[in-house]
């Protein structure tokens, strides 16, 4: 079985500024992690692997810095690691993004894919459904987990706003998990050495054959007009008294259209 | 500092820290309190192969050795000392296997030992032999293809939780100390049971009982080295595990200066942060000072262990020594910067200095070291 787990770096989010020139986020001297709901796609990969077998391997979208994201991955158990970097990937949005990881996809070959549910810089959970779409194959979204993987089925769990739904499919899938599915392992002694002698296979458009219109800036349609911090809500009004005087006091002010 | 690890030891550093910070940090006042054994933690380490560090590459190791265990010791224990000791405990009921043991005693069990499947203890003290080993009443008598064993070890580290135990029993017990061996004894062997469970000072979350022999009978390959070779097994395996107790003492030392200078800097008396005191100033300042000299004085010893020098008692035992005594003070002085806070069990320091006391102690008191360190001395005064 072929499982391959898109992970995209990010900035810690304990550590978040925004460029008020350029409305976008300032990368320069924060510190880079995985991202955390990526940490749950890793986490289940591997999983996925030690109990019914096969290969799993971690794919990203970046400039070379990413590389240390994918080695952490690979100390996390993941088998090897690809990274989609070139020039003109720069600035792709999640409609570019999801179509060269798809491209990569591709050329890699899978049976299971697996993301976060979302990136926490961006919080568009978009890349995932995206990267379905463009290789026309089934998703399940917000997967809290894999009851059984057989047959070239897969049965899973999906959160929902009420509860959680069941949902089967056929292979290949694409999966977003949540952070309920599992607890992510920490890396071991011989993953970190695994990762330091590993090999990150580089692959550019060219590689891909891609039409290069189709990324990058050239390829995203979305502009963002303004990113902002949002002011902090002002505390609500405290009415004080007996319940008969607040009472009165409150329909004052509904009455008056303030509430 | 750089104190020239290599890129694997850094790493140890790195995991040992992320497990410590993570892991360990939320849950170790409440194994202080129950005291009960860190199962889960030992199950992390042993996933992230820490078990593994110390031991030879072909029983399932990473090839490293004292001071791949010190590392692992020391930064562990510094987020906390009895956490860290199911796996430093492991490190010293091992040793006699991996000094003594067979090829084939070796390929039996120390793979699940580094693969942290399997934890270890070493027992030698009983009731009446503490610091004289000599003492020893617990028998082994020869019985056709098994030898026999009778008695009863007391406050034995990691007993009953292990399932592979050294044990220095008397072979002949008219020759007290040189009449001594020593056997590996598997927990489940008939006739080999757990008495009490201690309830201790410091060190809470390692567990301490006592291990009863009644006509236990082990088979005679468990012997390990030659009959009557029990307290040279004994003796040697201190020498390589001791810079290991230092290491501990090192990471609880550590662990409360770090928590007195935080302190330090944000508790404000007199309008003015107690670290702008000079008083408090100089205590720091010895505390780092100090740490740093066992520090030193800690890997040098495991260097020299690893070395392969036959002559290591001296070192061993001034490391051991010096960094027990530097966490006993170190981890009083912090409760003393951090004044009542200190004293509370809302801060960790208190439980630090709980769990210092016993490096001073056991696998050899700190007058035993000192013992030690002079008869070396004077052996070498005789060559001058
Ligand atoms: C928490 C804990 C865990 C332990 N784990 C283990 C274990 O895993 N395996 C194991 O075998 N043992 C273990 N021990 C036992 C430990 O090693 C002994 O307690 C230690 O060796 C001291 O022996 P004792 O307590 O009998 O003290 P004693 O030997 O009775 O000593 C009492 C005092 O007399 C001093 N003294 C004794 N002889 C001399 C001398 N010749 N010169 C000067 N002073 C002397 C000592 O320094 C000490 O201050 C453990 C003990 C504790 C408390």
């Amino acid at each position: 079985m072929d499982i391959v787990i898109c992970i995209k770096q990010v900035p810690d989010t304990t550590d978040i500024r925004i460029d008020p020139e350029t409305n976008t986020l300032v990368r320069e001297g924060v510190a880079s992690i995985i991202n955390p709901f990526d940490m749950y796609a890793i986490e289940e990969g591997v999983r996925i692997k030690e109990k019914y077998g096969g290969k799993v391997t971690v794919i990203s979208m970046g400039p070379p810095q990413v590389e240390a994201a994918l080695r952490e991955a690979i100390s996390l158990g993941v088998d090897e690691a690809v990274l989609l970097s070139d020039r003109a990937f720069a600035g792709s949005d999640t409609l570019a993004t999801s179509f060269a990881l798809s491209e990569g996809l591709k050329k890699i070959g899978y049976d299971i894919i697996i993301c976060g549910k979302q990136a926490i810089d961006g919080d568009t959970a978009q890349v995932g459904p995206g990267i379905a779409t463009h290789l026309d194959i089934p998703q399940i979204t917000y997967v809290k987990k894999i009851e059984k993987i057989e047959n070239g089925k897969i049965v899973s769990e999906r959160m929902v706003e009420e509860g959680y739904e069941v949902v089967e499919s056929t292979l290949p899938v694409l999966l977003t998990v949540v952070k309920e599915i599992n607890e992510p392992r920490l890396p071991s002694l011989k993953g970190k050495m695994k990762a330091k002698k590993s090999e990150i296979k580089i692959i550019t458009t060219e590689d891909l054959k891609i039409d290069t219109g189709k990324v990058g800036l050239d390829g995203s349609p979305t502009w963002v007009m303004k990113i902002f911090t949002p002011p902090k809500k002002e505390g609500g009004k405290i009415f004080k008294g007996t319940a008969d005087e607040v009472v009165a006091e409150l329909m004052n002010e509904i009455q008056n259209g303030f509430v | 500092m750089n104190y020239e690890f290599t890129e694997e030891q850094l790493m140890i550093r790195e995991i040992c820290d992320k497990i410590g910070k993570e892991k360990i940090v939320p849950v170790r006042a409440e194994y202080d309190k129950t005291g009960e054994f860190p199962w889960d933690i030992v199950k992390i380490l042993s996933e992230s192969d820490i078990f593994r560090v110390y031991l030879p590459e072909e029983y399932g190791g990473m090839g490293g050795g004292c001071l791949e265990m010190c590392i692992a010791t020391e930064t562990l224990s510094k987020y906390c000392g009895g956490i860290a000791l199911a796996f430093a405990a492991t490190g010293l009921g091992t040793y006699p296997l991996l000094l003594y043991g067979t090829a084939e005693q070796k390929k039996k069990y120390l793979p699940d030992i580094a693969a942290g499947k399997k934890l270890t203890a070493f027992g030698l003290t009983e009731s009446n032999a503490g610091s004289d080993v000599g003492g020893i009443q617990t028998t082994a008598v020869e019985d056709g293809d098994y030898y026999v064993l009778n008695g009863t070890k007391q406050w034995i580290t990691n007993g009953g939780e292990a399932e592979i135990y050294s044990i220095i029993a008397a072979t002949n017990k008219a020759k007290g100390a040189r009449g001594l061996s020593a056997f590996i004894v598997e927990k489940g062997t008939k006739g080999f049971s757990f008495g009490k469970k201690e309830d201790k000072m410091g060190i809470r979350a390692s567990v301490t009982s006592e291990l009863v022999f009644e006509d236990c009978k082990v088979p005679k390959e468990n012997m390990l080295g030659r009959k009557g070779a029990g307290f040279m097994v004994s003796m040697k395996t201190f020498d390589k595990s001791r810079p290991g107790v230092g290491a501990q003492a090192l990471g609880i030392a550590q662990g409360a200066f770090e928590e007195a200078v935080k302190f330090a800097r944000e508790r404000v008396q007199f309008e003015k942060p107690i670290a702008s005191f000079q008083g408090i100033q100089f205590m720091l300042a010895d505390m780092a000072t100090k740490i740093e000299a066992a520090r030193t004085l800690v890997y040098q010893s495991a260097r020299d262990v690893d070395s392969g020098d036959k002559n290591v008692a001296k070192i061993s035992a001034m490391a051991k020594m010096f960094a027990s005594d530097t966490a006993m003070e170190v981890t009083t002085d912090a409760v003393q910067i951090m004044g009542g806070s200190g004293y509370m069990k809302e801060y960790p320091v208190e439980k630090m200095m709980r769990d210092a006391k016993i490096t001073q102690i056991y696998e050899g008191t700190n007058q035993i070291q000192r013992g030690i360190i002079a008869m070396n001395i004077i052996k070498e005064g005789a060559s001058i």
